[in-house]
Formats: structure tokens, C-alpha cells, sequence
């Protein structure tokens, strides 16, 4: 390109040019309070939800004198997860693999179902904003007043009301903070001592960031949480399709949008009238502050308040509900060119996948579960020596055996080896009884243990597959481990 | 936070574009918020508290130290005397307990495993092999042949005062005597005591090896420390002769060349370089390997 063409061009660019900054403000939202079917159903939810996570932790389950009484416990101490009937040691880790292969399809399927399900009712970032507008509504008022306290001037009620309204946050969140620490040790004893200050500098350093996280996330940030540092609403954006519901304005109903009585005149002229009356309700309850009538947006969370807010209005002045609602864009379509609109499928071929999907990774997941061995055995040969030569000249090898007790009692095991002929197997430290080999293990534990097993020179070949099995005296349990034994070459 | 010269609204999405352009593809406008860029002035501010706080800027000789005075080695020697105070009640009690007690306390004994691997990785590996599988001349520690006793006190002992290492403790024994070099045996006779030697192990002998001439000479010059059938004497240092594990080697050039120029390991005193407690440990540790009684 020339430079008189670039010139030129960059002429009529700035001649078509637009002032539109890199950077924006935020706009500030002020939702609404609303009543409806799906406001109670978030209370609902956020009751649940809420009450889930602050009183799990007190929640007991009776393990035995051995084991901490805690149902859910993640105890980094001693390496255990602790889940109900469920304990997870760390090697045991991957069954977190199948947990979020679980959810991620979860979150797939509700997408695939009803669109941003995760997003609308049970999102913590959801769920804590919902709780932190109700007390700002509580001590500040509703949308219009909030609006009015914050253009106008500093007076007393509103230092007061501001005061209030922080100090409730701050409660919130450090209540938040608190309950989140409580899932890493003994509820009621680290309640105590958190009380007393004499809990670890790591429980209120904790306590102190989701302090700070919760009160500027739930408090300050809001929907820019959602609109610029979340990724799912990207995902779901590429995930949803013309099948799935979605919170929608029926267009083909609403427009053209007229006030009342410009819309009743019109019907009556027969001149096509639509149902919105543009009061922009569904707009002034929006959590997210986007206006529904634009269609599917990265902002809208759905979380189903615009349909209360615009069921509530087509109440009023007469006309049937469900101008906003839970439905597909190919029924929008199809209404919106005078066809028969489809009915909503819910089995389709994707909601069949992932729900398949889900079904197959549980059923491994509590397959696996269900028969987790509760004794391990693992060994490493020597690598210097591989074997030594006796005065006899029979041949021995040393190993390291690691024996796992995962019962919550104290286990005896006897240790034996097979596969060579002429075997002789010795445990350094461990004492021999008339039942062959014994290692003690204590609850819950794993015990290391050197391990000789010494065979004449002549019987054996240069590198021989032995296996080492581990069995519990008394209920017979039993582990095993392959490995090598090693000698000269064979002249 | 500059308004771009040149903006264009795309006609496909109706926003307006960046004004960056590459081969006719547009970047659309999708504004950040304001905070997103104040974080990152904020973080260019917080890079200059390292410069203040941290070791950051080369001078011609040092660098800037940093008002905290941090440095690496001094966060490596922390490290380290932490680690030296959380030890500390477990060395004590190493220290004042007896072998017996240790091998029944097993904690205490898997800590002494442990401190004594980390100690023979230092010290002994060089000539022992980081297993302790020897090579020749340097004994393997893992066999159940021992020159100078297999019971953990006995290993302690060798450990702490070494082998002829010229501490006044040392273990001295009675060292081989080159018996060519100094014209006690002649090159035929040693011939004939080697061939007795591999003899007694049950190891074939070359032609012309003479039974009687052999066992004649080895009492006379060998019997008094190896003993009468070779099975050797702990007190002395001296070998078992006939069992299946040669510190030198089997075969007859091997045996020959000890006889010859004679044989006397050194191994060194440790006591004095290693503390009693390291010693104790390594004792433990040696024991275990697989060769202690």
C-alpha cells in the first residue's frame, strides 16, 4: 500500500471513527428487590446452600478411638480426607479425577438442560452476592433509595446506614472465613481455641484472606466476578444450543414494545401491538444490570428474577404471563415466523452423553470404593548392592518393603515371599513367631521395613520374578507386590 | 488509558474496533474495566518494594542489599538451624539411649537409619560403596563377614576408631606380613600356600600343588593368626580363609600377590570428625544393613 492509499484510508477511517475508550467505568448496578416463584426458589437454595457449608463442619461420624470424629475433614496434618464413610489417603488422590470428570459433565449437562443453572442458583459468587444485597436492601433500602443516598449528600442516615451496612458485610464474610477454616481441623476444638487465641497462625491468616475475598467479591466486585474473571460463562457461551432452555424474551410476543394504552389502541385498530409495555423492570432487577430484551448475554447469570419481575407486571395490566421465560431459541424461532413451535426436548443426544458419561464415571468411582483395599504392600530392591554373596556363598537380596494399614485399628501382618525355590526371607527389626514373619502396623499407618531374602546360589538363575505377600493374621486380608531377585551370572 | 485514533465500527457485531488492524482482520473494542489496568499500575508499583526490600540492583562490586538484608544463604543457614532444633529432642534421646533400647523403640531407631544414611552418603560411600557394597580391598558392609565383629558395638567401635588408623584406639590386629618381599617364603612356596589356601576354600588348584608341602607351610607361617583350618580370628583382623567371600579376590594371582607383599587395610578414626551421636547412628545404620549379629 502507498503511502498516499494509507494516507487516504486513515482519512476515511477517522471520518467514520467513533469515541469508544479501551478502558470502561463500571456502571454501577442497583437491583431491585422482586417477588416470585424464582425468588423464593433462590431463598430456598441459598438457605440450603449456606446452611451446608457453615454447619457441616459440627456434623460428627463416629470412627472409633483411632480416627478423628469429624464427617468431613480434610486433615493436611496426617495426609486423610475424611468424607462421611469415606477416607482418602494421598496416594489415593486420583479419585478426585472422576470427582471433577463428575462435575464439569454436571455443569454440561445443566447447561445442555437449562442453560446456566450453575451460574443463576448455586454459584458461591451467586449465592454470597444475593446474601450481601439483602443486607445492603436491609440497612440502605431498595433500588430507587439506594440510588437517591448514593447521588445525594453525606448526612448522618447515610453514614449511619453505610456504617451498618459494612459492618454487617464484614460479619458475613468473616463468618465465611471461619467456617472455611473449620473443614481443616476439629470444629469445635479449633472453634475453642480460635475463641481463646490460642489456635495456629495459619487458621486466622486464613480466616483473615476469606475475610477480604468474600467482603470484596460479594461487596464491591459482583457481576465484574462474573462478566470479566470468570471463564465458565465463555465455555457455556460455546456449549449452549438452540435445544437448550434458557432464560428468554419472546420476542415474537413482546414486539413491537408500546406503552398500555398505545398497545390496547393498536389491538383494536388491528395493528400489530406486542406485550412489553418497555417499563424496564426486568432491567431494574437484574442482579447483572443487562437488559434480558437484548437476548443471550456473557453478563446474564439467569438467574430467573426478570421473569418474576415481568410475570409480576403482565399480572397487572392483564395480559398473560411468560413474556420472559425459561425456553429455546428454536421455539422463539419458530413462534416468531408463525409455525408450531416444537416441544422442549430434554433427551436428546447430548443430555443422553453426558448423563451417560456421569452414570459410567460414578458407577467406577464407587466401584472402586467399594472394594479399596484396606492393606498395601510396595517394594524397592536395593539398587547398591542388587545382591551380596554370603560366607556360604548363597546369594541375598535386601529390600524395602512399605506396608499399608488403611483399618482403623492396629494390624499385625506376616510377611512371606514366593517364586524361588529355597527361599529364605528375614525382616531386620521385626520379631519372628511360629506363624512366620510379623510386622506390627498402627492404625491408619504405613511402616517401612528392610527385608532379606537369601537363596542358595546354585538353585538359581540370574534374574528371577519373586512376589512378596502381606496378610493380616486375623481377617486374612492379603496384598501383594512383584519384584526381582537378583544374582551373579550364571557360569 | 488512551482513546484510539482511528476507530471503526464493525458492521458484522455493531462494536467499534480497536483501530488495530493485521492483513483486513480487526480488533474489536470489548472495553476492560478501569481496575483491571489500576492492578497492573499497582503491580508495577509493588515491583519497586522489591527493589527497596530485596537484594536487587548489581554494583561494580556487590549489589544493593535490600533493607531487609535477605539472602540466600542466610534463608539456607535459617532453614538449616531450624531443622538442627526440631531434631534436637530426637539426637538427645539418641544419645542417651543404649543399642538395646534403640532397636526396641522403633521411631527412635527408624530416625538413627535415617540420620546414619545421610551420614555414610557424606563420609563412607566414597570407599564403601553408597550402599555399602565395597569393592576390592574395601569390605562389603551388607555380607555377614565381619574382620573386626558383626555386633553392633563392635561396628561402632571400628567406626569410631577406624583400622590401623593411628589413633591410640585403634584396631591394629596383626597386619599380613609380605612374606615374599621380605624373603620369608619363596616364590615356589608361595605358589604351594596359595594353591593350599584356595584348597581349603574348596576352590580347585592348579597342577603341581603339593597337599602336604602346602599345609606344612601354612601352619608354619599362616596358621598363627588365620588359624589351624583357616577359619580366621576377629581379635587379630584375620580372614576367614575358607568361605566364599574375598575381600582381594579368589583366584590364585590374587591370593599370591597378598602373600607376597602382604596385606593391612587402613581404615580411618571417625571420632573427632563426627560427633558420637553421628557415629551411634551410622553404627545403627551399618548393623542393619543386613550383615549385623
Amino acid at each position: 500500500m502507498s503511502v498516499k492509499q494509507e494516507q487516504s484510508r486513515e482519512a476515511a477511517l477517522s471520518a467514520k471513527g467513533v469515541e469508544s475508550p479501551l478502558y470502561a467505568e463500571r456502571q454501577k448496578v442497583y437491583p431491585q428487590s422482586v417477588q416470585g416463584t424464582f425468588r423464593r426458589l433462590r431463598w430456598a437454595i441459598l438457605c440450603a446452600t449456606l446452611g451446608v457449608y457453615y454447619l457441616l463442619p459440627f456434623v460428627r461420624w463416629d470412627r472409633g478411638p483411632h480416627a478423628p470424629s469429624q464427617a468431613v475433614l480434610i486433615d493436611m496434618e496426617h495426609r486423610r480426607f475424611y468424607f462421611f464413610f469415606i477416607e482418602i489417603w494421598p496416594q489415593e488422590f486420583y479419585y478426585l479425577t472422576g470427582l471433577l470428570i463428575i462435575a464439569s459433565m454436571t455443569l454440561f449437562l445443566m447447561n445442555a438442560v437449562a442453560g446456566r443453572v450453575w451460574c443463576g442458583y448455586l454459584c458461591p459468587q451467586t449465592i454470597w452476592t444475593d446474601l450481601f444485597l439483602l443486607i445492603e436492601r436491609l440497612t440502605q433500602g431498595d433500588r430507587r433509595e439506594r440510588m437517591q443516598l448514593e447521588s445525594g449528600p453525606w448526612t448522618l442516615r447515610r453514614a449511619r446506614s453505610f456504617l451498618l451496612k459494612h459492618f454487617l458485610w464484614l460479619m458475613v464474610a468473616w463468618w465465611t472465613g471461619g467456617a472455611w477454616v473449620l473443614y481443616f481441623s476439629d470444629a469445635p476444638k479449633l472453634v475453642a481455641d480460635l475463641a481463646t487465641f490460642n489456635a495456629p497462625a495459619i487458621a486466622y491468616i486464613w480466616i483473615g484472606i476469606l475475610t477480604l475475598t468474600t467482603y470484596f467479591f460479594a461487596g464491591y466486585m459482583r457481576e465484574q466476578v462474573c462478566t470479566y474473571m470468570c471463564p465458565w460463562p465463555r465455555i457455556q457461551a460455546a456449549l449452549t444450543d438452540e435445544h437448550a432452555l434458557n432464560v428468554t424474551y419472546r420476542y415474537d410476543r413482546g414486539e413491537p414494545r408500546a406503552s398500555v394504552k398505545k398497545a390496547e389502541a393498536s389491538r383494536l385498530a388491528g395493528e400489530p401491538a406486542g406485550d412489553c409495555i418497555d417499563c424496564r423492570q426486568c432491567f431494574n432487577v437484574c442482579p447483572t444490570g443487562v437488559d434480558i430484551r437484548d437476548g443471550l448475554q456473557i453478563d446474564c447469570i439467569q438467574c430467573g428474577l426478570c421473569i418474576d419481575a415481568c410475570d409480576n407486571v403482565m399480572a397487572k395490566i392483564g395480559r398473560p404471563s411468560g413474556l420472559i421465560a425459561y425456553d429455546t431459541d428454536e421455539r422463539v424461532k419458530a413462534r416468531a415466523c408463525g409455525q408450531t413451535p416444537p416441544t422442549y426436548q430434554i433427551l436428546r443426544p447430548r443430555t443422553i452423553l453426558y448423563a451417560a458419561i456421569i452414570a459410567i464415571v460414578g458407577a467406577i468411582m464407587i466401584y472402586a470404593l467399594a472394594t479399596r483395599s484396606l492393606i498395601g504392600i510396595s517394594a524397592i530392591h536395593d539398587r547398591n548392592p542388587v545382591f551380596v554373596t554370603l560366607s556360604d556363598g548363597s546369594i541375598r537380596n535386601a529390600y524395602t518393603i512399605r506396608l499399608l494399614n488403611k483399618e482403623l485399628h492396629p494390624r499385625k501382618f506376616s510377611v512371606e515371599v514366593t517364586g524361588l525355590e529355597g527361599a529364605l526371607l528375614e525382616i531386620v527389626g521385626a520379631e519372628q513367631g511360629a506363624e512366620g514373619h510379623l510386622v506390627d502396623i498402627g492404625t491408619d499407618q504405613t511402616r517401612e521395613v528392610r527385608v532379606l531374602v537369601t537363596a542358595p546360589r546354585n538353585s538359581r538363575h540370574a534374574r528371577e520374578d519373586i512376589e512378596f505377600i502381606a496378610t493380616d493374621t486375623i481377617s486374612g486380608q492379603s496384598a501383594r507386590a512383584k519384584d526381582h531377585f537378583i544374582g551373579p551370572e550364571k557360569r | 488509558m488512551s482513546t484510539p485514533q482511528h476507530q471503526e465500527v464493525d458492521a458484522h457485531t455493531g462494536t467499534a474496533t480497536t483501530g488495530h488492524e493485521w492483513d483486513g482482520i480487526r480488533e474489536l473494542n470489548t472495553p476492560l474495566p478501569k481496575w483491571w489496568l489500576y492492578i497492573l499500575y499497582a503491580t508495577i508499583v509493588w515491583s519497586f518494594g522489591y527493589f527497596i526490600v530485596y537484594p536487587s540492583w548489581p554494583l561494580l562490586a556487590s549489589h544493593t542489599p535490600g533493607v531487609l538484608g535477605w539472602t540466600s544463604r542466610g534463608a539456607v543457614t535459617a532453614d538449616l538451624q531450624s531443622l538442627q532444633v526440631q531434631r534436637a529432642p530426637m539426637l538427645s534421646a539418641l544419645d542417651a539411649a543404649s543399642f538395646t533400647d534403640i532397636a526396641k523403640d522403633e521411631k527412635l531407631r527408624g530416625f538413627a537409619i535415617a540420620q546414619g544414611r545421610a551420614a555414610f552418603g557424606d563420609n563412607c560411600a566414597p570407599c564403601h560403596g553408597s550402599g555399602g557394597g565395597g569393592s576390592p580391598s574395601f569390605p562389603n558392609l551388607n555380607d555377614d563377614d565381619w574382620l573386626w565383629g558383626a555386633t553392633v558395638e563392635d561396628i561402632r567401635q571400628t567406626i569410631a576408631y577406624g583400622v590401623r588408623s593411628g589413633h591410640e584406639q585403634t584396631r591394629v590386629g596383626a597386619p599380613m606380613p609380605a612374606f615374599g618381599q621380605t624373603g620369608m617364603l619363596k616364590p615356589a612356596e608361595i605358589s604351594q600356600v596359595s594353591d593350599h589356601v584356595r584348597a581349603m576354600a574348596g576352590l580347585p588348584t592348579e597342577k603341581g600343588y603339593d597337599a602336604a608341602l602346602g599345609e606344612k607351610l601354612f601352619s608354619e607361617q599362616c596358621s598363627s593368626c588365620h588359624g589351624d583350618t583357616g577359619k580366621g580370628n576377629i581379635e587379630l583382623g584375620a580372614p576367614n580363609l575358607t568361605d566364599k567371600i574375598w575381600l582381594f579376590g579368589s583366584d590364585k594371582a590374587s591370593i599370591a600377590d597378598g602373600v607376597n607383599r602382604g596385606r593391612g587395610s587402613i581404615m580411618p578414626a571417625w571420632t573427632g570428625r563426627l560427633d558420637d551421636t553421628t557415629i551411634k547412628a551410622l553404627a545403627i545404620y551399618v548393623h542393619g544393613l543386613g550383615g549385623g549379629k
